[in-house]
């Protein structure tokens, strides 16, 4: 390769964005003495941490997966260069063999030979109808029996590796916390050892993984013969971007528009909550849909828009967001008024009224950051359930484009896969085990949080 | 109580008139039929011709709000705003593009998402409230830690994989029912077990752990206390204190999908190949049959205030404390 060029997509800009964000927002609590009691709360939480753990390998995934480029091609001296078409990732030039390394159609995973047999002229012998051999998968093997032999000493290279590796990082963490006993014990403020266990579990099982897929394919290879597994790691972005940049979206009108309602009352109040009881009384699901199918005229009657299928792919996908952001942004408003309606009554409130501080920076300094709790669970409590219904709009049509891999597109894909005979159940396995690893840990960690930040749960 | 009903439903008029403003901004004005026409026909047989003839089928060559050719009372009613939307309020929706009557269509269907999502929604309840009412008797038990473990885990858990996962191995490896389809009158049971059976599996680990913590909410409070301070066994403080004060939280979330179960489920109908209504949304999707989406938005939302309206009634008949004002 000996350039590239480097594509700034609209949803990369504001994953990095939403980064920033982020870290201010961690300065900010580091400034906050009881929001940086509750996040020490959060953070000497067991199962919080050891979730937290298996989301920033997910969030790692996306954001590797959000810096984007063109690679150049292939160009005589003295020609001007020329770029292909396709947009990749830092991580497919990671992953490299995953994403080009293709087979004809399904195989089963850590095969070696297609999952159909085929017709194939043999000379001398003529037509057989065999098993041929995969392109990639297990190609280095001069014999297929040896497989199992060769599988089984790369995993336990794999193996002796993630070993090696988490006792080096244990032995960093004990060095920095006061030895052995007091991270085992768990008599670290931080849920040390909830990290360290949940970090060995991931190393045994992905380091395996990851030596493996250099020769085969780990979860086999779908209809067209893509790695299931390359497809896992690109959906992982589409799902961090749906879960976050939605309640992007959402934040703000929820959060203004609640207070707003909540603190001036009267036909302010009345005009925001005939907003919201309006935009609630249509099913979601209706709503989304009809939303949807507006989009898709917009985006096909305006093809001039997009210079690439990256681009219209991207631009669909926050249309979505804002779809979906649009549509869910009513409950947390609801109950932010009902929370601002409390507090301007209280004394302090009405202090800083006599003192003749104005109504702006009453709701900035005193009733914003009083409601910053209930903001920050609704943020946490929201993204899993926004994971599952990426999954289960793609499979309606009304989810992302579908050439973009997502979870959803994927079992979308593979839902006729089932009924075939022999069955093909890879790809929706991974599909589904892979969300449900995601989902699980998103819905452990809003739990820890949800407990640290309610204080009627104190 | 039926001028307070009235007075509801009074209430209600507005936000209907707010869905409809809605829905007609989302689907005539966001886009112009024009767009839609284009978009159908597909891009080799546009030509102005096809795209007039597209918009007279469906009614969409009229003016949007005023019709000034027509005079008369047909400046306001002989436009789309008139007939596609205000007739919505006395039932009328049109045509789908297949020719057939929207109102029609969705009286039939309705039975048979009803008879999916009924019996899904009272066994559903039945089991849910009593495995939170397990939970929530052996509080703080190995029993209730692993339990909303388990919850939590299936609350994980897609609802795709339900529908696909249940209808594999139920279906097609054990064959111990149809895999999909619909039969008339009685006949039809056989094919409802199965998608009833995942519609409440797929519904437990949320509500189970939803319920639990209203269930909690109710154990620490005083007349609890008092009631146990009295001598009362724990079985009969359960059942006769706790689950019937705790039934008026649990009936707002209830009582206001009611009306809804006549919408039936998208993702079960179209898998269990049931023509109800849920089914028939997800084909005019597909095929972008705009007429039908904007009925079934409608209706929707129609169905939605009703079920508040409800919640509302309810909460005065187990509460005495709620009066009507």
């Amino acid at each position: 390769m000996s350039g590239f060029q480097i594509v700034v997509l609209w949803s990369d800009i504001l994953v990095w964005l939403l980064l920033a964000a982020g870290i201010g927002l961690g300065v900010l609590i580091s400034r906050s003495p009881p929001l940086l009691a509750a996040w020490r709360r959060v953070g000497a939480s067991r199962p919080g941490m050891a979730s937290a753990t298996v989301l920033l390998a997910f969030v790692l995934v996306g954001l590797l997966d959000s810096l984007h480029y063109r690679p150049a091609l292939e160009s005589q001296p003295g020609e001007q260069t020329q770029y292909a078409i396709e947009v990749l990732s830092v991580l497919d030039a990671l992953v490299g063999p995953l994403r080009t390394e293709n087979e004809k159609t399904y195989s089963s995973p850590l095969a070696t030979h297609l999952h159909a047999k085929e017709t194939t002229e043999v000379p001398g012998v003529g037509t057989v109808r065999e098993f041929p051999r995969l392109k990639f998968g297990g190609v280095h093997l001069d014999d297929p029996a040896q497989r199992g032999g060769d599988v089984a000493m790369t995993a336990l290279r794999a193996v002796g590796l993630a070993a090696l590796v988490w006792l080096a990082l244990a032995a960093l963490v004990a060095a920095r916390c006061g030895g052995w006993a007091a991270v085992w014990r768990g008599r670290t403020r931080f849920a040390w050892n909830a990290v360290l266990a949940t970090l060995g579990a991931m190393l045994l099982v992905l380091l395996p993984v990851f030596l493996l897929a250099g020769d085969y394919h780990v979860f086999g290879t779908d209809k067209v013969g893509q790695d299931v597994l390359y497809q896992i790691l690109k959906s992982v972005r589409t799902a961090l971007i749906i879960g976050l940049v939605t309640t992007l979206v959402m934040l703000p009108l929820a959060v203004v528009l609640g207070i707003v309602a909540g603190y001036f009352r009267g036909w302010v109040d009345d005009l925001i909550q005939y907003l919201y009881t309006v935009l609630n009384s249509i099913p979601g699901v209706l709503l989304i849909a009809a939303a949807v199918l507006m989009m898709q005229v917009v985006i096909d009657t305006h093809p001039e828009w997009f210079a690439t299928a990256a681009e219209r792919a991207d631009l669909r996908l926050l249309a979505l967001c804002f779809i979906l952001g649009i549509t869910s942004w009513t409950g947390l408003c609801r109950l932010l008024r009902g929370e601002t309606l409390k507090l301007r009554e209280l004394e302090y409130i009405q202090a800083a009224q006599a003192f003749g501080v104005s109504n702006w920076r009453i709701i900035l300094r005193h009733i914003l950051p009083n409601l910053m709790h209930i903001v920050i669970i609704a943020l946490v409590m929201d993204f899993s359930g926004l994971v599952l219904a990426e999954a289960v709009l793609s499979y309606v049509g009304i989810g992302v484009d579908p050439t973009m891999t997502s979870f959803g597109t994927m079992i979308n894909n593979a839902r006729m896969e089932l009924g075939r005979e022999p069955v093909v159940w890879w790809s929706l396995a991974a599909a589904f085990s892979a969300m449900f690893i995601l989902v699980l840990a998103a819905n452990l960690f809003a739990d820890a949080v949800r407990d640290a930040f309610d204080p009627r749960a104190a | 109580m039926l001028a307070y009903i009235f007075r509801r439903l009074l209430y209600a008029l507005p936000i209907l008139i707010g869905v409809n403003l809605i829905t007609f901004a989302l689907f005539f004005i966001v886009n112009t039929p024009d767009d839609m026409a284009r978009m159908q026909l597909g891009v080799k047989r546009v030509t102005p011709e096809a795209i007039e003839k597209w918009k007279a089928d469906r009614g969409y060559d009229k003016p949007l709000f005023v019709n000034a050719a027509a005079g008369g009372v047909g400046t306001v009613t002989e436009t789309i705003f008139f007939e596609k939307s205000v007739r919505m309020f006395v039932g009328d929706f049109g045509r789908a593009d297949d020719g057939r009557d929207i109102a029609r269509e969705i009286k039939a269907r309705m039975w048979p998402s009803l008879a999916i999502a009924l019996p899904t929604f009272i066994l559903g309840l039945f089991v849910t409230v009593s495995l939170a009412l397990l939970l929530a008797f052996f509080r703080a038990t190995a029993l209730d830690f692993w339990g909303v473990v388990l919850c939590v885990a299936l609350m994980s858990i897609s609802g795709l994989f339900y529908i696909i996962g249940g209808q594999y191995l139920i279906a097609k490896v054990w064959k111990l029912v149809p895999i999909s389809g619909f039969g008339d009158g009685l006949d039809a049971w056989r094919f409802l077990i199965l998608p009833v059976f995942i519609g409440v599996v797929s519904g437990i680990g949320s509500s189970t752990r939803w319920y639990r913590t209203i269930f909690l909410e109710e154990v620490s409070k005083d007349y609890v206390r008092t009631a146990r301070a009295k001598g009362l066994a724990e079985t009969v403080v359960f059942f006769r204190h706790i689950l019937r004060n705790a039934m008026i939280p649990i009936l707002t979330g209830v009582v206001v999908v009611i009306p809804l179960l006549f919408m039936g489920s998208l993702l079960t109908e179209s898998f269990f190949g049931i023509p109800g209504l849920g089914s028939y949304t997800i084909d005019a999707i597909n095929a972008q049959d705009f007429a039908v989406v904007r009925s079934m938005v409608f209706i929707g939302s129609v169905l939605y205030i009703v079920g508040l309206i409800l919640t509302d009634i309810s909460y005065t008949l187990v509460d005495p404390r709620i009066r009507f004002s």
